[in-house]
């Protein structure tokens, strides 16, 4: 490990005189890890308000069936509209028999003309697929693991970059082409796929069944694209976090968003094999006439369901514990106190992981699997609910006895924790094998992965604020931020808590439209509410937006230290240059030593050496 | 006891419907607990200049503690969860009311055994999405499916169950109220999954005889002695099947062709 730090130390000499590299070799085919994590945060951030607008168009359609959604109207015929005039005005008559019990629906059909223009149901099913496709693959997995994940290992492990700078450009530019597929496939005859994220078969197997060819077909095959992206990514990673700590950084001196981080990319590696291969069947029975999933020939649909939960339970894990990593490491810091349990926090990480491997069938309880593998899966379930409470208590912990700073990071982080809390609580409904009967594929699973899923948001958001003065050199700006993460949680728990009551009303999931059945007239208002709440979500993104845009050009200047925090990255310049460290930095310490009494002020950065008379006045 | 679930007209619904507020409670009070705790934290130890934060890094029996509490109240919960599903999904009670349920692109296909109680023969009659049942009694439902993965979901009668092609797999229900009650599929099964629904129609003994007796007229011939078909006249065979899958393992049965 010294002679790797030696050797760092040379290089951040040599790499002063590197800044003629040209505009193509530091902007585009970078090998620089600062440079290829704000890539792919900004691929991400670009498939986010893609994503958001999908589910914008959704809401509009769930609020106030079948009526025109505003500004589509130059969408043409093929995407979005069915151009069979007789469905739909069959469709406009079977509304009008429901349209006034509801709030808003004489402002709805104000809007525009209706006959004729109403979504075809198969473009809303598009809608759904497309917004949880992109919002898992192309917004958090980049962004946390991708973005974040590449900026920060080498930096707050110390090292000058990544253990494979070539391979992690290609990790990058393997993921543009996904991208163009997945956005291409939109277009194609068809349109893009509508089986559900999860895509089951014998739906997806078939393109006679769904209607959708080449649209499915791309969506497999950006996906096995994007899965050697993250491969190449966590190989990266592992190596880099195993091989290139600086030295004095031991295991448990690593933060604990560098921990999350590399349980992640050990998670990937083992979770995506398992996605590719079902994808490739799901291919081969779409293509070439196999029947891995199909009885026809002798298949079995439940095979699928088997296998995209072993990867997608732990995918779960996968973008959930950078979050957790990014809000263990900002309440820490900005709590001015160590982070309580610290062990616990890394250990509850792995057991997590370890235990996201062993419960997918809790997403199959009512799929015709034996029921007696039903209680299995439950009592694991249950399981791996402790290392969640242990975390959550951990943090309350952490800010017990603190000096609390409410900056914009720390805000999102705390609301982070927030919609953690309520997710993870209404998980236990789920997981309980008779409750499920009930509330499975209805809109109360659709709030929990809401709360956790969306609710990473909160730790994307927290991630940014944090590090944009790392990023790119400059502050965001305060008031602002606080602005919009007030916003934020508000209208995001507008839009996702009252999920949970049309769940307990019944409502299924993935209809198109709710006024066709006669139990859920009466819980239609809740569906106007939630997409009120939905676009004001969406709208005060724009907030964001600015403030991002703005002061990436006009912020104010970012010192090496904003926060006042311990952790390796805030040593460096900011941006820290192609080499990261002026010199090689040594560990001496934890990465969350806040008002230590060894100083007068209330931080302790990992890397100062400390004379032996400091060390004396603690005794 | 919280009203908020749809109302519930089945023999275990009770069952699931307490599970579920036991559910409600305990996790309203972790969530009021840690919410609280929160704010309280979040407003006492605001950063307000001249005190510094407790330099502590954990307090480990704290952490025991509140790793043990969780972990000893999902066990509970656990157990209760286990028993519950186990008489609902392991011990199908006896029955001799049978009707096959196949999910198609966008109906329930509603098949009747007919006064000899077994399927595939002349008395069968089949129906969409229109289930009559007797209130009261147990029904065995085979569900099955022609193309794509269904869910057969009764709300008012706590019943859901995918229906997957390429297996048979034996649930049962019961209306304990006589009425009429949504039948909504609950998977996504194509463009036509929103609106593909059915209903069933509980009815009240005499109503039911009635509709029996209709759909399957007894023989002209008979002067009283010979019994009519009843809701109970279902023959012994079929009787004994059924009991044999009752276990509700499902069953690879024959495989459906898809695509047609």
């Amino acid at each position: 490990m010294s002679d790797a730090g030696a050797v760092e130390a040379h290089d951040a000499h040599a790499h002063g005189t590197h800044h003629e590299l040209g505009f193509i070799r530091t902007y585009i085919f970078s090998t620089d890890h600062k440079m290829i994590g704000r890539q792919f945060l900004f691929s991400s951030v670009f498939m986010l308000i893609i994503g958001g607008l999908l589910a914008m168009m959704m809401r509009w359609e769930l609020a106030w069936p079948e009526t025109a959604v505003p500004l589509t109207s130059w969408i043409s015929e093929p995407f979005m509209y069915p151009t069979d005039d007789e469905t739909a005005a069959g469709a406009v008559d079977a509304l009008s028999e429901f349209v006034d019990p509801y709030p808003g629906a004489s402002f709805a059909k104000s809007l525009g003309p209706t006959a004729g223009a109403h979504m075809d149901p198969a473009f809303y099913n598009a809608l759904f697929t497309m917004h949880a496709t992109i919002m898992i693959f192309f917004v958090v997995m980049p962004f946390m693991v991708g973005g974040f994940g590449n900026f920060l290992i080498p930096l707050m492990i110390g090292a000058g970059d990544m253990a494979f700078p070539v391979l992690n450009m290609l990790s990058f530019w393997t993921a543009v082409p996904a991208i163009v597929l997945i956005l291409w496939s939109f277009f194609v005859e068809g349109g893009a796929a509508s089986g559900g994220w999860t895509m089951y078969a014998t739906l997806s197997a078939d393109p006679t069944l769904s209607g959708v060819d080449q649209g499915v077909n791309l969506w497999i095959i950006s996906l096995l694209i994007l899965g050697f992206s993250s491969l190449m990514g966590s190989i990266n990673y592992i190596t880099t976090v195993i091989n290139m700590r600086a030295p004095g950084m031991t295991w448990f001196r690593l933060p604990l968003v560098i921990w999350s981080l590399f349980v992640t990319a050990i998670l990937l590696l083992l979770a995506l094999p398992v996605l590719t291969a079902a994808l490739g069947m799901l291919l081969f029975d779409r293509t070439m006439g196999t029947s891995f999933f199909l009885p026809s020939g002798g298949g079995e649909p439940l095979l699928w369901q088997h296998l995209f939960w072993f990867f997608g339970h732990p995918e779960v894990y996968i973008l959930v514990l950078p979050a957790m990593g990014v809000t263990s490491d900002i309440l820490s810091t900005f709590a001015r106190k160590p982070i309580f349990g610290y062990h616990a926090m890394a250990f509850s990480m792995i057991a997590l992981a370890f235990l996201s491997w062993i419960v997918w069938g809790h997403h199959m309880f009512l799929s015709g699997m034996n029921p007696v593998l039903g209680t299995a899966f439950m009592l694991t379930t249950m399981v791996i609910a402790i290392p969640s409470a242990i975390k959550t208590f951990n943090w309350l912990g952490t800010l017990w006895g603190g000096t609390i700073r409410f900056t914009s990071p720390m805000l999102f982080a705390l609301g982070f924790v927030s919609n953690f809390v309520i997710g993870g609580l209404s998980g236990i409904y789920m997981a309980v094998t008779p409750v499920d009967i009930f509330i499975h594929d209805t809109y109360f699973i659709v709030a929990h992965f809401h709360y956790v899923v969306a609710g990473i948001i909160f730790g994307m958001f927290a991630a940014l604020y944090y590090w944009f003065p790392k990023l790119f050199g400059r502050m965001m700006n305060e008031p602002l931020g606080k602005l919009h993460f007030a916003l934020t949680y508000l209208f995001f728990n507008g839009a996702f808590f009252p999920m949970h009551f049309l769940g307990v009303a019944g409502h299924m999931r993935r209809i198109y439209n709710p006024l066709q059945y006669e139990f859920l007239v009466d819980m239609q208002w809740w569906n106007v509410f939630i997409t009120m709440s939905a676009f004001c979500l969406g709208a005060v993104q724009l907030i964001f937006l600015f403030n991002f845009v703005w002061s990436l050009f006009a912020g104010k200047k970012a010192e090496r230290n904003p926060w006042q925090a311990n952790t390796l990255e805030w040593t460096a310049a900011s941006p820290p240059p192609h080499g990261n460290f002026e010199t090689a930095p040594s560990v001496h310490r934890g990465p969350y030593e806040y008002s230590s009494p060894l100083v007068q002020e209330d931080w302790l950065p990992q890397d100062r050496r400390l004379g032996p008379e400091a060390a004396a006045a603690i005794h | 006891m919280l009203g908020w679930l749809p109302e519930d007209v089945s023999p275990y619904g009770a069952g699931i419907d307490s599970l579920f507020y036991f559910i409600y409670y305990l996790t309203a009070a972790a969530f009021i607990l840690v919410t609280v705790l929160m704010l309280i934290f979040l407003f006492v130890y605001r950063d307000r200049g001249g005190r510094r934060a407790a330099y502590t890094h954990g307090n480990t029996s704290l952490e025991i503690i509140w790793t043990v509490i969780p972990a000893m109240v999902f066990i509970g919960l656990g157990l209760w969860s286990k028993s519950l599903w186990e008489d609902i999904k392991l011990l199908p009670p006896d029955t001799d009311t049978v009707v096959k349920v196949t999910g198609k692109q966008f109906n329930w296909e509603i098949l009747y055994p007919g006064p000899d109680g077994e399927f595939g023969t002349a008395d069968d009659k089949q129906v969409d999405n229109d289930i009559r049942v007797p209130a009261g009694k147990p029904v065995r439902v085979i569900l099955a499916s022609k193309d794509v993965i269904h869910s057969f979901f009764l709300p008012n009668l706590r019943f859901k169950q995918d229906t997957v092609p390429g297996r048979d797999i034996i649930g049962w229900f019961q209306a304990n109220k006589p009425g009429k009650y949504e039948i909504p599929c609950a998977e996504l099964c194509g463009f036509g999954h929103s609106g593909m629904k059915g209903w069933l129609y509980a009815l009240a003994p005499d109503e039911y005889q009635a509709w029996v007796d209709e759909q399957w007229p007894p023989p002209a011939a008979s002067n009283g002695t010979t019994a009519s078909y009843s809701a109970a006249g279902m023959t012994e065979t079929a009787q004994t099947t059924a009991q044999e899958t009752a276990v509700n393992l499902p069953i690879a049965t024959e495989t459906t062709p898809i695509g047609e």
